[in-house]
């Protein structure tokens, strides 16, 4: 199996790398999604890459070359919006909606930013690591009379 | 397709051309769309794209629609609940009389959360997790979470379980694909291909059920291998397989291929272009029928697949019928790959024989409370996976079926991404459907073979 090749990029960088990335003959989007790692600041990161709470990250295949390329974007806790792919990747668009639905992840520019998992009305992103699960009570009561 | 556009005629005193043609920049910059109530049915339809981006949630009292006046596009909703959407897939399709303009495919309807559902089961549950993502294909999502631990592990698997793996889920592709046939041709009025269809992937399920003990969700590839040696005689059961089916296939040209009311039905449905289908990320079928002849078990080999001889199956139109004909044609493909593995079949171990991922053998179990205890860790608190993050990418029926999964350096993933061909692919949806009338979206749907429990996660 080929090992894909990992980039550290800033987001101010993240839409024109990825642009240069396109013409250099990546032309397909094959995933956007994003991880947080509230309870794992300590990961190993390259010297230079201040680690933040989410990690964008996007995966993208050359099929003249054979290659991959996966980008791991830094996203700070207090401003989660990256740039959309839209424009470059049009299939990016339902990815995108993914991560902003389960993470909260702003994609700025995105034609159509809703949720697209969970209901439309739903509060919160399922996907970090400080929303809880199985918090939600279940009660069981007998039946009056039975019992 | 442009042939049934000719038949409606012109629409609002449009012409195909100017209906379909991308807004072009003026001279203010690139025209802008007005609010939804402000913009008028004709400007609707010429809005850039064929994805319709509403709010799924939107609802009219029909009260207040004037009927004398109402204009001919409306907005209709197929499903969730409708017999040819593969389960619970809605589409919202905009529609001029009978010709679709924009769709939005809504999904979500069987979303359980499954991949935070697989941060809080150790490596060793994942597999009974993720195998229910894809139920037409659950080994497959086995392969690929398993391959992807084992990359983070660094596990050199025994030769064996790559064969056994390999043998496993090439079956998997088959029955998948001829449920994929057998539904196909439900949806477009073929009934007794639906019930030949079923047959004969209920031949590879009996085979499948002899191996692993179920017909789906077997939780039969793990890290570290697989959960038991084939049974024996596996070789008599598999060349029955072998010796049967091809003859099933020439059947189904014979019923299908050729038959006029099919081909009416799926020749220049649904034309997706290759350009397209690559900017959309689709993968799989959808891609290889538009001519790109992308395959990851030739392209990217894993497993053993470069030991193995096959041809990638393309199609040249990019419609139904090249779909069609891919997936049939990716059967044969299979089977040549399973009568090559039978032969090649190793002996060996099924499993890896490393303490820190592998049970003890059952026997072993009675005799030695060591065993016993070692058991009872691993099945109890799993094993730890070094830190890092690793992306896996198969060739699953429905395409790049890919797993990102990150370690924290403890006994669960601390994420864990699937990365579902499905999910992608559905997005073309739209795209193919833009301009072709209501029928060919039931042709258009099956094509794209979308399975919801991936889709939705």
């Amino acid at each position: 199996m080929s090992t894909s090749e990992i980039l550290y990029v800033e987001r101010a960088n993240y839409l024109a790398t990825i642009a240069d990335l396109k013409s250099q003959g990546y032309e397909m989007c094959v995933d956007v999604t994003a991880v947080d790692y509230l309870t794992h600041m300590g990961r190993q990161l390259p010297d230079g890459i201040v680690p933040q709470r989410y990690e964008v990250v996007v995966m993208l295949l050359s099929l003249a070359k054979r290659s991959r390329v996966r980008i791991r974007v830094q996203v700070s806790e207090d401003d989660p919006t990256i740039e959309t792919l839209f424009f470059l990747y049009p299939g990016c668009e339902a990815m995108e909606r993914e991560v902003y639905d389960l993470m909260g992840i702003k994609f700025v520019n995105h034609p159509d930013l809703t949720r697209i998992l969970m209901p439309q009305d739903w509060e919160g992103h399922p996907l970090r690591k400080d929303y809880s699960v199985g918090a939600v009570p279940v009660q069981f009561k007998s039946v009056n009379g039975a019992g | 397709m442009g042939k049934k556009m000719n038949d409606t005629g012109k629409v609002d005193g449009l012409s195909e051309e100017e209906r379909f043609a991308l807004i072009p920049e003026t001279s203010e910059g690139p025209q802008e769309m007005q609010l939804l109530d402000k913009t008028n049915s004709n400007e609707l339809s010429a809005e850039f794209g064929s994805t319709l981006r509403l709010p799924e949630g939107i609802d009219v009292d029909p009260g207040d629609i004037d009927i004398e006046f109402a204009d001919e596009k409306m907005i209709i909703n197929m499903g969730p609940q409708h017999p040819s959407t593969h389960g619970v897939l809605r589409l919202m399709m905009e529609l001029d009389g009978e010709v679709i303009l924009r769709t939005k495919p809504v999904v979500g309807y069987l979303h359980t959360g499954m991949e935070k559902t697989g941060e809080n089961l150790t490596y060793l549950q994942g597999p009974t997790n993720v195998t229910r993502m894809d139920y037409l294909s659950p080994l497959f999502n086995e392969l690929v979470f398993s391959m992807a631990a084992e990359e983070l592990l660094g596990l050199e698997l025994p030769d064996r379980a790559t064969w056994i793996r390999m043998l496993m889920t090439e079956l998997n592709r088959c029955s998948s694909h001829l449920m994929w046939m057998a539904t196909n041709g439900m949806d477009l009025g073929s009934t007794s291909m639906m019930l030949y269809g079923f047959r004969e992937r209920e031949m590879v399920l009996a085979f499948l059920e002899k191996a692993t003990g179920l017909r789906m969700n077997h939780n039969y590839i793990r890290p570290g291998g697989v959960a038991a040696d084939l049974p024996d005689g596996w070789e008599d059961d598999v060349m029955s397989i072998l010796e049967t089916i091809p003859g099933r296939l020439d059947e189904y040209d014979e019923l299908l291929t050729g038959q006029p009311i099919f081909r009416e039905r799926v020749d220049n449905v649904g034309i997706l272009t290759a350009e397209q289908a690559l900017a959309l990320s689709a993968t799989g079928p959808i891609l290889r029928s538009t001519g790109v002849a992308w395959d990851l078990r030739r392209d990217m080999p894993y497993l053993n697949y470069d030991q193995v001889e096959f041809d990638v199956i393309v199609g040249s139109v990019g419609d139904c019928f090249d779909r069609y004909s891919v997936r049939l044609n990716e059967i044969r493909e299979s089977l040549r790959i399973i009568s090559q593995i039978v032969e090649k079949m190793p002996s060996g171990d099924y499993r890896i024989q490393d303490k820190k991922v592998t049970p003890p053998p059952r026997i072993r179990i009675d005799e030695s409370m060591e065993a016993l205890i070692h058991h009872f860790k691993i099945f109890t608190q799993g094993f730890k996976v070094p830190e890092g993050e690793v992306y896996v990418a198969i060739e699953s029926p429905r395409g790049e079926l890919g797993c990102y999964l990150v370690s924290d350096g403890s006994n669960r993933p601390y994420r864990m991404h699937i990365r579902g061909p499905s999910f992608v692919n559905l997005q073309t949806l739209p795209t193919m459907l833009r301009g072709g009338i209501i029928a060919d979206a039931i042709a258009a749907i099956s094509s794209v073979d979308p399975v919801m429990g991936e889709v939705d996660r």
